[in-house]
């Protein structure tokens, strides 16, 4: 008798969640709480995946939790805090690679997603190199959304052509033209607050070791103290001669504006230099503004690449995997792309939605060699990150390329880098 | 002490808070010291049971040693150089206001507004407008060029010179010599009041202190393998300015709310005697006025330990020349995910404002009591 009624009980409960199953995968219902720091600029790129995911799911209440603040430094802080106080968003915006494997992975935090990129058929459609970035032995973490390329240098060409100048192809050739640029009283490079002189360092370090042996610094075989390591600083330390005093003072914005009203002639910055050129300032890309691989990195494309994960205990998780569906899917990524100034992370993207820089850099993403940013998170962690800072200011002061070099060592050591 | 009905209701009342300020603010204070104590932090520093393991004051060493926290060192000589530059920058300022304001100038009332007003917005408000007036190509430096003075070119926020430079190493011998001339002073004061006994015993130790600045260097260990320069950044200037105007407004009620306590029949009594208005105020008001720059100097040197979300605004997470300790704790635990040596810093900084807070509550806790026997 009670058998029975055990039995009904579980046919009855069976046939309810396959009612509710088949209803559900049309119909979601419930919150989904996204988190990341696009706001300002970049609020219109994410708006348009939002507006895309409530029109295929409209019985999803979705909350869009944005901290502002520059390359997430705040809206991190707040993730940590609410991780640790075991309140986890269902979704959150984190930069594919160290950032993620060293700070979330390592903490086992967050969901496999490796059988949703099967079922997806993500696994053909995203380069080989980027899932490994995304993956660790145990599996996949992160659905990425943009590509994003760290070593372009901008330029006007209307003004190097006034000054007499050309793109630098190597910093050895910037080092040559850069008086004659002060002779004009024109700033040869425009610099801004701390992180863009990371972002600096990273495409002279990229420029005088070459693509492997960058590679072989961030798995431990070439140390940061080596001839090579040193001669990294040298370069540095030359080119920064040429950059303006009042850097930590500047945005990356107002760094890109000196290039524009001509009061400088080149800056090396990410290509969301490009977005903020063509979309904020109105400029068309290849006419007004200009762009070549930063010196000496030409054929090496330094990517970064923003992505959401699956914390574990996220309270909505199916929602929040129809979210990762749609980040994924080529509709999400076309959405997205043009306005955030990206390119797609798909190789078979509509490239007919894209301006003429971002067609030229899915280009470049094609053919390149391929190479992982620093200052953004790829190729080291977030310890390492932080102290690397620290290092920065201490060259900074100093301009002793040795004593760099030793401290860059000793924080790779601290904070295990290539273990 | 009786147990009677109303002690028992007063204590209930206050139970409630007694316990939640026992827990949030005792309890919490302990857990960080505790967390200082530890290795949180490294590897996998955000899992659910990340790794523990009791240091000792490893972190306390590594903060005060290792050559990598030289940033740290430099921020508390700019924390010290904050404090003096806000109290003194207020309190002269303050002073000067509420001197020109007790002379009772038409409008008293609009000017009292103008110079408190500054004081209740946020340090994020102050310092955004603030980086604006002082950034380098507008603002402050473009005054000149009003009257035909060329532009200034001083980088307020982000200038990387350093004056009164020392090295790291000398800083105890600068303290003996601080503390020795201190008793110096007590000694010869002493002395001219004839307790000569007291000026030998202070004295005494002052000559040993100065003996071994000059010549016992040697004996105590080097605390750093090299060299390592400190001194008072110029950049921290700009930051003292904006922090200087938010509070010169406070320190003017302060004293304002002081020199008008001083009865009328006092300033005319000096008046009658001959005093002029300097003499008024150096013989007179000033002395009246101890207790308020005691109370003033006590609430801007904490404050000034405070002042993260100014620098935070104004100059960014990265300008190591206007770094403070407060700011570095943030970005080393919630940037750099380093949980323990972010405590240690949280630790040292709660030490610096006790250094301040405790011997205001001894001196108020006795004034206290004093009034009420």
């Amino acid at each position: 008798m009670r058998f029975k009624k055990l039995a009904i009980a579980v046919l009855v409960g069976i046939g309810l969640l396959a009612a509710f199953g088949t209803v559900m995968a049309d119909n979601l219902t419930g919150n989904l709480e996204i988190f990341s720091w696009w706001a300002g600029d970049e609020g219109p790129a994410l708006q348009a995946l939002i507006d895309l995911y409530n029109a295929q799911h409209p019985g999803v209440n979705l909350i869009n939790a944005t901290v502002t603040g520059g390359s997430g430094v705040n809206a991190k802080a707040v993730l940590k805090t609410r991780m640790l106080g075991g309140n986890p968003p269902d979704s959150f915006q984190v930069h594919a690679g160290q950032e993620l494997i060293g700070t979330w992975v390592k903490a086992d935090r967050m969901e496999d997603l490796t059988s949703l990129f099967q079922q997806e058929g993500w696994m053909d459609v995203f380069p080989a190199g980027l899932i490994k970035l995304l993956s660790t032995d145990a599996g996949i973490w992160s659905v990425p959304v943009n590509i994003h390329r760290s070593n372009v240098m901008w330029y006007i060409p209307a003004n190097l052509e006034k000054w007499g100048v050309t793109a630098p192809t190597t910093w050895a050739n910037f080092l040559a033209i850069a008086p004659q640029l002060q002779a004009q009283g024109v700033l040869p490079l425009a610099l801004a607050e701390n992180w863009t002189v990371n972002h600096l360092w990273e495409s002279v370090a990229l420029s005088v070791l070459g693509p492997e042996k960058w590679q072989e610094l961030w798995n431990g075989t070439l140390s940061f103290t080596s001839p090579e390591g040193v001669a990294v600083w040298n370069m540095f330390g030359k080119v920064l001669q040429y950059t303006n005093d009042d850097a930590a003072s500047l945005s990356w914005q107002q760094a890109t504006d000196m290039v524009v009203g001509g009061k400088a002639a080149f800056n090396v910055m990410g290509d969301w230099a490009a977005g903020y050129m063509s979309t904020t300032l109105g400029l068309t890309p290849g006419v007004d503004y200009a762009w070549s691989a930063s010196p000496g990195t030409n054929g090496v494309f330094v990517m970064l690449s923003d992505s959401f994960g699956l914390p574990k205990g996220a309270p909505n998780s199916d929602n929040a995997i129809a979210w990762l569906q749609l980040l994924g899917s080529k509709a999400g990524s076309d959405a997205f792309n043009p306005l955030k100034g990206s390119i797609s992370a798909r190789t078979d993207s509509d490239l007919s939605l894209y301006n003429a820089y971002s067609q030229s850099a899915a280009s470049d993403w094609q053919n390149d060699i391929v190479a992982g940013s620093l200052p953004h998170g790829v190729v080291a962690n977030e310890g390492f990150m932080n102290d690397f800072a620290t290092v920065m200011e201490m060259f900074l002061t100093s301009r002793d390329p040795q004593q760099a070099a030793n401290a860059c060592e000793a924080i790779a050591r601290q904070n295990a880098i290539g273990e | 002490m009786h147990l009677t009905r109303d002690r028992i209701i007063a204590f209930s009342v206050l139970l409630p808070s007694l316990i939640l300020i026992a827990v949030f603010v005792y309890g919490f204070i302990g857990q960080t010291v505790y967390i200082s104590l530890t290795d949180w932090g490294k590897g996998a520093a955000l899992a659910v049971h990340p790794q523990m393991h009791l240091i000792g004051f490893d972190n306390y060493k590594e903060l005060f040693t290792s050559f990598l926290h030289g940033r740290f060192r430099q921020d508390l000589i700019n924390a010290f150089f904050y404090t003096i530059t806000l109290v003194l920058g207020s309190l002269t300022l303050g002073l000067f206001l509420a001197i020109l304001l007790d002379r009772e100038p038409r409008g008293e009332g609009i000017f009292r507004t103008i110079f408190l007003y500054p004081m209740s917005l946020s340090f994020v408000v102050t310092g955004t407008i603030w980086r604006w007036l002082l950034a380098p190509e507008g603002g402050v430096n473009v005054l000149p060029s009003f009257i035909g003075l060329p532009a200034g070119h001083f980088r307020w926020i982000s200038s990387r010179d350093q004056i009164l430079t020392f090295d790291w190493q000398s800083i105890p011998a600068i303290t003996a010599i601080v503390v020795a001339l201190v008793l110096v002073f007590l000694a010869i004061r002493a002395w001219r009041k004839g307790t000569r006994k007291r000026a030998l015993i202070v004295g005494f130790p002052a000559l040993l202190l100065i003996l071994w600045a000059v010549f016992g260097q040697r004996l105590i260990p080097q605390m750093l393998p090299i060299p390592e320069k400190h001194g008072f950044n110029l950049a921290t200037i700009g930051v003292s300015l904006a922090a200087i105007w938010q509070f010169s407004g406070y320190t003017m009620a302060l004293y304002l709310a002081g020199l008008r306590g001083i009865p009328v029949a006092l300033h005319e009594a000096a008046r009658l005697d001959g005093a002029n208005d300097i003499q008024y105020y150096m013989r007179v008001a000033f002395p009246i006025l101890k207790p308020i720059t005691l109370s003033a100097v006590i609430i801007l040197a904490h404050i000034s330990l405070k002042m993260f979300a100014l620098i935070f605004a104004m100059a960014g997470a990265d300008n190591a020349p206007t770094d403070h300790p407060a700011v570095l704790m943030y970005l080393t635990t919630f940037r750099g995910n380093k949980f323990a040596l972010g405590a240690s810093i949280a630790v040292i900084l709660f030490l610096l404002v006790a250094l301040f807070i405790i011997p205001y509550l001894v001196s108020s806790y006795r004034e206290q009591r004093r009034r009420a026997s």
